[in-house]
């Protein structure tokens, strides 16, 4: 448990999925949607930038249609690379386009106990825990809110998770659960305090701000507002679009890329055109809606086509991506996990998409489960192995060494063999046993999961925040809670 | 055209989704002088059970479902100023008023839950979103509701589902209403902390739901 975090970079796998000019239909049909139908911005500091910048601002609808080039314009200020900062530098994450960082996923209300595997309502502790486990594992790069702490006050319930995270992990902080301007502004404070003043903050951004669209063609007003209070601080902020097919967006996948690209691109202009410059992120977890029921499905081919879509998209902006992959649609932790989280974040990484949302829920990101969160980077392990590819030198043709074996010998003690054999992947929650000794024991990879997980709870000391700033924290949510 | 291919048709178009065509035939109805209940029951319903059967054996879908919902209403909004007329009305199986609860936006779950609703044979008020706690309550007097059924797709808003539940009792309408709640967050752990009356994962559930609250 060094704090090192493991990543996919220098990838030799990739992956065509749409054209160029595919792209610039997606973005044409993407900028007209803009430009006649128009987007719903409810919110007052938004409607009036807007109407600054020239686009045409209906106040009684809140829908503002915004000319192509304004929308062009305001992209091209954004920063293409950046870093995510963490409280321990060495463990900043680089959006740069060559690496692929896994989170946690967000936000569950429910938990299997990690003790009684018994399903019950997530609470703060939870929070902590989680954020505690993912501290330790290398897989996982950054946290978002993985579960919501229903046993504390819904005005600061936000505030609070955000610190069960920085109480228990050094690892940087994206938030998907803080939707209003008055919470973004203490978030900020709480930011500021973890990084030591507000340039400080600005320099090494400990703290990421995720927001959702509201699926069609709308945004929510009171995340407009908080998105802009944590640009305004230097925090990089994205905006995530759930559209789904059938329900929120039209029944074709080319039509729901469309939906969902207004959605990001209108709202991540707007803060290019509030504070040029500022470090934004695109982010998107499509879907297709359930036949049936019209329920989210969190999988199937239709996620894993846009997993590997969305990042060329962005790509085509120039700014990161954080991208919806695992969050499987599987009620417990099996085969319908196993597919639908190893295609979607296959997908997704194939594009190098830069962060990968993320490990542990189920059931459509609504229960959290640690025996999938451990299970979720075994899947991330095998994807970053598989993402290296083949490697083809004189070296790894091993042309010799074949010479000394020969016909009908073996490699199994050759120098070679030695040297490289800890290049081939070992899983640890796969069951390679022989027949006989499974038979005994009748245990599997959830049941090491888990083990491990509870290993890792029980022994894991995470650096601990400074108690000055610790206190100073709950002091800033205690104040906040108190004026309101 | 004799009553019975009418009749026919007015399924026919519930089934294709057709509104237009619904309210077309609906109007022909009226201007033959047929009874608009029995164009509606011996027409209309029809097509909606056909639908409905389609769906529970897996050959039919939701967007089909709701598309038959509209057609639905289509032809009733055309038939309802003939029903008056004649001092008729239509059975309804029971009044529901239907909302997304103060501070959440989420609109698409309970407009859903109102379709299927209103197809199931409920009258339905759906007041929209962000519906302040006493607005409920209020229309649920005002229209003498069977039934509330609340959205909310937050942690932090789905508290208003238990603040309605207690005005509700402050004011002393608890026992007169069966409370339904529903939303991505809502487990059936919460239904039972807040003591609400029913719950469905999904629209189709929810009007299941309904008519077993009601024992319609």
């Amino acid at each position: 448990m060094t704090g090192k975090i493991k990543s996919i970079t220098n990838p030799k796998l990739s992956l065509q999925i749409l054209t160029p000019e595919e792209i610039q239909r997606l973005h044409t049909v993407s900028l007209d949607i803009i430009e006649t139908t128009g987007i719903r911005f409810p919110s007052k500091r938004a409607l009036d930038l807007w109407e600054a910048h020239g686009a045409q601002v209906d106040r009684s609808t809140s829908i503002v249609k915004v000319p192509g080039q304004i929308i062009e314009d305001a992209l091209k200020l954004a920063p293409p690379k950046y870093d995510l900062a963490a409280r321990k530098p060495e463990q900043d994450l680089p959006l740069d386009g060559n690496h692929v960082f896994l989170g946690t996923d967000g936000c569950g209300v429910e938990v299997l106990d990690i003790n009684t595997g018994k399903r019950r309502m997530s609470t703060w502790q939870d929070v902590a825990d989680i954020a505690r486990v993912a501290d330790a594992l290398e897989e996982i790069a950054f946290h978002w809110v993985a579960v919501s702490a229903q046993d504390l006050p819904p005005k600061t319930r936000g505030l609070n998770e955000l610190r069960a995270i920085w109480e228990n992990s050094t690892k940087h902080a994206q938030t998907e659960s803080i939707y209003k301007e008055w919470e973004a502004r203490v978030a900020v404070e709480m930011a500021i305090t973890i990084a030591g003043g507000r340039d400080a903050l600005r320099k090494r951004p400990v703290l990421s701000i995720m927001q959702c669209t509201a699926p069609p063609l709308g945004q929510d007003g009171g995340s407009v507002d908080a998105a802009l209070i944590g640009a305004e601080a230097g925090l990089p902020v994205g905006f995530m679009t759930m559209a789904a097919c059938l329900t929120t967006a039209p029944a074709t996948l080319a039509g729901t890329l469309a939906v969902g690209n207004a959605e990001v691109i209108s709202a991540t202009a707007l803060i290019q055109l509030a504070f040029p410059g500022a470090p934004v992120f695109y982010a998107a977890a499509q879907t297709a809606s359930d036949l049936r029921t019209g329920a989210y499905t969190g999988g199937g081919p239709e996620d894993f086509l846009f997993g590997a879509a969305q990042n060329k998209l962005s790509d085509f902006y120039n700014i990161p991506l954080s991208m919806g992959s695992f969050a499987t649609g599987a009620k417990e932790p099996n085969w319908h996990a196993g597919v639908e989280n190893s295609l979607s974040t296959f997908m997704a990484s194939l594009v190098m998409s830069d962060m990968l949302l993320g490990v542990g829920l189920l059931h459509g990101s609504r229960i959290w489960s640690y025996s999938q969160m451990l299970m979720d980077c075994e899947i991330f392990s095998i994807i970053q192995k598989v993402m290296e590819g083949i490697v083809v030198d004189d070296e790894t043709l091993a042309l010799d060494v074949i010479r000394n074996v020969g016909p009908g010998g073996n490699f199994l003690s050759q120098k070679h063999t030695l040297k490289h054999m800890r290049e081939i992947f070992i899983p640890q929650f796969m069951d390679r046993r022989p027949y006989n000794v499974w038979e005994e024991k009748h245990d599997d990879g959830c049941d090491w999961a888990l083990e491990k997980a509870r290993k890792i709870l029980n022994t894991h000391q995470p650096e601990p925040l400074d108690p000055a700033v610790a206190a100073e924290l709950k002091i800033i949510i205690a104040s906040a809670e108190s004026e309101l | 055209m004799q009553s019975e291919d009418l009749f026919k048709e007015m399924a026919q178009s519930i089934t294709d989704g057709e509104a237009e065509k619904a309210a077309e035939l609906a109007k022909q109805a009226v201007a033959q002088g047929i009874d608009p209940l029995e164009a509606i029951n011996k027409g209309f319903v029809a097509g909606v059970n056909y639908v409905g059967d389609q769906f529970s054996c897996g050959n039919m879908f939701l967007p089909e479902l709701v598309m038959a919902g509209e057609a639905m209403k289509a032809a009733v909004a055309v038939l309802e100023p003939e029903l008056t007329k004649r001092g008729t009305e239509r059975k309804m199986l029971g009044k529901v008023v239907l909302c997304t609860v103060e501070g959440d936006i989420h609109e698409i779950g309970k407009t859903l839950v109102g379709t299927m609703l209103s197809a199931t044979g409920f009258q339905v008020y759906d007041m929209g979103v962000d519906v302040p706690v006493m607005k409920v309550v209020e229309k649920a007097r005002e229209v003498s509701a069977d039934i509330i059924a609340m959205s909310a797709l937050l942690t932090t808003t789905m508290v208003h589902q238990k603040d309605v539940i207690e005005a509700l009792e402050d004011v002393g309408m608890r026992a007169k209403v069966k409370v339904m709640v529903g939303g991505a967050p809502v487990t059936q752990e919460w239904v039972k902390q807040i003591g609400a009356d029913g719950y469905s994962e999904d629209a189709i559930g929810a009007a299941r739901v309904a008519k077993q609250l009601l024992g319609v």
